[in-house]
């Protein structure tokens, strides 16, 4: 494996800089990650999941999974 | 493969990080949520495309980052929204000082060209390897690895290194009367 990382090669980056912005890109994005899901992407999954399941069953009679 | 109730669950798990990307790639909290929900549709209706096996998130990164670019470019004339909506998306508000560290960040990551910044948020921030990054944005490995490196270079340059760009209040202020023309 060649590719090595060696430190301070690239030109007056120190480490301490890098690890500073990969913290503050971190902390950006996990900020959003924490939300969660918001209702309308739970909401939209649930209809689009029914719409997908159901064209095939002309005969919704005996619709078994009884869940909802 | 077929929408399982597990591939559902596992698509729902990804909205979260769909969303972090989205507003990073964007900046815009409501468009990034417009963003996701065109993202899910398409993945929702091309599901059958979809390899049982392969990597979830990077399948639907790959469909949210195409949208953006596309999208990207129809809206681009447009003002950007550079005065904080994306802090007003946090639930959280960090402590000023950390406020007005975070906005200078999110400038600077702003000031990106697009193929840099895509590439640093999907390897420092997703935690995606660089070969799925690689697939996700359609080029070389090596070519993610050189994007991640000045994409970092930039960054440092334009945030710890002095003068290198103001960052102020004004340029914010410039730019939404002069309409960006960065």
């Amino acid at each position: 494996m060649k590719d090595i990382k060696k430190p301070g090669k690239q030109g007056g980056l120190n480490a301490e800089i890098q690890s500073r912005i990969g913290h503050q890109l971190r902390a950006m994005y996990d900020d959003v990650v924490r939300q969660g899901v918001p209702d309308r992407f739970a909401e939209l999954i649930r209809k689009l999941d029914g719409a997908e399941a159901n064209p095939q069953m002309g005969n919704a009679g005996d619709k078994n999974d009884g869940r909802d | 493969m077929p929408l399982t109730d597990s591939l559902r669950d596992d698509i729902l798990a990804s909205v979260p990080s769909l969303r972090a990307f989205a507003i990073s790639l964007s900046g815009n909290g409501d468009r990034a949520d417009d963003l996701v929900q065109e993202t899910l549709l398409r993945a929702l209706a091309n599901i059958d495309s979809f390899q049982p096996g392969s990597n979830l998130p990077a399948w639907l990164f790959t469909i949210l980052r195409n949208l953006f670019r596309s999208d990207y470019r129809k809206r681009r004339r447009e003002v950007e929204d550079a005065d904080g909506s994306y802090a007003k998306t946090l639930k959280t508000q960090p402590a000023q000082q950390a406020h007005l560290e975070f906005e200078e960040f999110r400038q600077a990551l702003d000031k990106l060209p697009q193929d840099q910044r895509e590439a640093l948020i999907l390897v420092g921030a997703s935690g995606f390897s660089y070969e799925d990054a690689a697939a996700i944005c359609g080029c070389a490995v090596g070519t993610i690895k050189s994007r991640v490196n000045r994409a970092r270079s930039k960054l440092s340059a334009l945030l710890y290194v002095d003068g290198a760009e103001d960052f102020g209040p004004d340029e914010t202020v410039r730019a939404v009367i002069g309409g960006s023309g960065g």
